[in-house]
């Protein structure tokens, strides 16, 4: 992101500065108030959303939507609150997010040092798979995972979110090897460095910053997954995005809007956290994935 | 060519190694990805009710498809969701870009705050649009309880408008990521040039129009590519706003799939629909990955 500093050589107007910076404090506004919304009614009592005003801070503060929320909202069926599917989330993600960095940093590192003929191609292949509508495979992949015993299991999960994130991993791991210097690995293979040998002591240790990256983007896309929790999981691996729907959509009784805010917050912190702390890297997934290159 | 033998296999190995650990990802794709969509291009020509089955049927599941006043719902809405949320992408992302390259100060401070929905999931953003936009207890309500009786804003229950409240959720999810990928661009392109034309006296907006912008093309590309794939994947964001309503208000192609695939056992239509949504991804994504991957050698 070294190219996000650099000073432009246009000049402005102070009249069109002062325009700019209220459009830019307009926009700042917008993209905020949503957070503002959930976070000032997460910890409001019931009647004051109902009765007043949504973006007014609260009368009375209370952290009981958020004990709810955590744990003894109803969710579907059972009132456990969106705890479990927390941990769901978690031992999902966890191990999704480990295996398909290392194949994707193994493909990457193929692909780049070890090149045959038609690898492009396979590449293609490969990428091509993280922009397929997933509706695509919802079919036979349900049918896959009940054959193999799979089907609504974590582990079932974890399968999913890898085979369909390792395109993402293995083109960061890619782009980021094709500009390490190839001598070296050359060089070590005359001393008699193995396959293994070199991607352990050299191509990995360099491999830092891509490895933040990749891990960053497959954490919050795979959190952030609904459309295959939903279709895979039951109620014992459900991750926390289907649970917060459930909880959310669920027509039975008041509906309780502090709880739903709460319960938005719990499922967004992980990422939120991830944002905050390296907010940079994130940015850098992103462009990696769009810009290739 | 008497080479030892325990030699010659560590040499094979050392060359099949590379080919060896790339088999299993790849092999994960061609069953996954490639085997899946043949299997469900295959289904969409089936007779599959509840389960998959596979007597032939033709062209049949199509035909239904395209008569479905459903199906033509969802594409409609496909249709006007995708071109608001891209053009519109495109415009926030590209003016904020082009404010932030005004030498503004805090730019360190807004830049995230722009950029942080794209870390958040669909199903979070919706649930916090749809009680905003929720007439009995959103903006329309705090409108009334400061004083302005009058104001109505009740897209969200509305048939006609529904759809601009999936475009509005969507929008304040991706702009600030469109930001970033021109900004970006603004800053990779050469000072110098622009110093010459003002040298020369060109106005700050002709040099936005005349040189800026049309060295922003790859940008616009990136931007294009991504938003569209966005676009028509697009299910949690309506799963969580609207859920498809009020009535069909909403719906759209990855809903309609899902709907008949799951809970209304039409797998064959549900496969048809599937296929037309992946066609519609590769004839954007296999020109653009290919010539982004061809430039590269």
């Amino acid at each position: 992101m070294a190219a996000l500093n650099q000073d432009s050589a246009i000049r402005t107007g102070s009249t069109a500065k002062v325009l700019i910076y209220l459009l830019l404090l307009l926009f700042a506004f917008f993209y905020l108030l949503p957070l503002f919304v959930m976070g000032v009614n997460s910890v409001k009592p019931l009647s004051e959303i109902t009765g007043g005003n949504m973006m007014a801070l609260p009368q009375v503060w209370t952290f009981e939507p958020w004990r709810q929320a955590w744990s003894e909202a109803q969710v579907g069926v059972q009132a456990t609150g969106l705890k479990p599917y927390f941990w769901n989330s978690i031992k999902m993600v966890v191990p999704a997010v480990f295996i398909s960095t290392i194949l994707g940093a193994l493909n990457g590192y193929v692909l780049t040092k070890w090149r045959f003929r038609g690898d492009t191609i396979l590449f293609g292949l490969m990428l091509f798979a993280c922009f397929i509508p997933f509706q695509i495979v919802l079919i036979p992949m349900a049918r896959m995972l009940g054959l193999f015993g799979l089907a609504g299991t974590t582990w079932g999960l974890v399968l999913v979110h890898v085979v369909y994130g390792i395109g993402f991993t293995t083109l960061y791991y890619r782009n980021y090897y094709a500009a390490f210097p190839t001598e070296l690995v050359r060089a070590a293979q005359i001393d008699g460095a193995g396959f293994f040998q070199i991607f352990w002591r050299i191509m990995l240790p360099s491999s830092g910053p891509i490895t933040v990256v990749s891990v960053i983007w497959q954490f919050t896309n795979i959190w952030n997954d609904f459309l295959f929790g939903a279709s895979f999981a039951d109620f014992s691996s459900q991750p926390m995005t289907v649970a917060l729907n459930n909880l959310v959509q669920s027509s039975t009784g008041v509906k309780e809007y502090n709880v739903h805010f709460a319960g938005a917050i719990l499922a967004a912190l992980p990422t939120l956290l991830v944002y905050i702390v390296a907010g940079r890297f994130f940015v850098r997934g992103l462009m990696a994935g769009s810009v290739k290159g | 060519m008497a080479m030892p033998v325990e030699g010659d296999f560590r040499t094979r190995l050392q060359v099949w190694l590379p080919k060896l650990v790339l088999s299993p990802s790849l092999a994960m794709a061609l069953v996954f990805v490639y085997g899946f969509i043949l299997f469900t291009f295959y289904l969409s020509f089936s007779d599959s009710r509840i389960l998959p089955s596979f007597g032939w049927v033709g062209l049949e599941n199509y035909l239904k498809l395209f008569r479905l006043r459903h199906w033509e719902t969802a594409v409609t809405n496909m249709g006007v969701f995708a071109l608001l949320y891209m053009v519109i992408c495109t415009a926030v992302g590209l003016a904020l870009a082009i404010f932030f390259d005004q030498k503004i100060r805090g730019e360190g401070v807004l830049r995230p705050i722009y950029l942080y929905p794209m870390a958040l999931s669909f199903i979070v953003t919706g649930t916090a649009w749809k009680w905003m936009l929720d007439p009995g207890i959103g903006i329309e309500n705090t409108m009334h309880a400061l004083g302005w009786e009058s104001f109505a804003f009740d897209w969200i229950k509305n048939r006609e408008y529904a759809i601009y409240t999936v475009v509005l959720a969507a929008v304040w999810q991706t702009s600030g990521f469109v930001m970033a990928m021109f900004l970006a661009g603004l800053r990779g392109i050469d000072n110098e040039i622009l110093k010459a034309a003002q040298i020369d006296g060109a106005s700050n907006w002709n040099l936005y129009w005349r040189i800026i912008i049309p060295q922003l093309r790859p940008a616009f590309l990136s931007a294009f590519v991504i938003l569209a794939h966005l676009a028509i994947k697009t299910y949690d964001l309506v799963i969580a706003l609207t859920g498809g309503g009020p009535g069909r208000a909403t719906e759209l192609p990855a809903t309609f799939m899902y709907s008949y695939t799951f809970t209304r056992n039409q797998m064959g239509i549900g496969a048809a629909s599937a296929t037309i949504m992946l066609m519609t991804i590769a004839a954007i994504m296999v020109p653009y990955l290919y010539s982004e991957l061809r430039d590269r050698r």
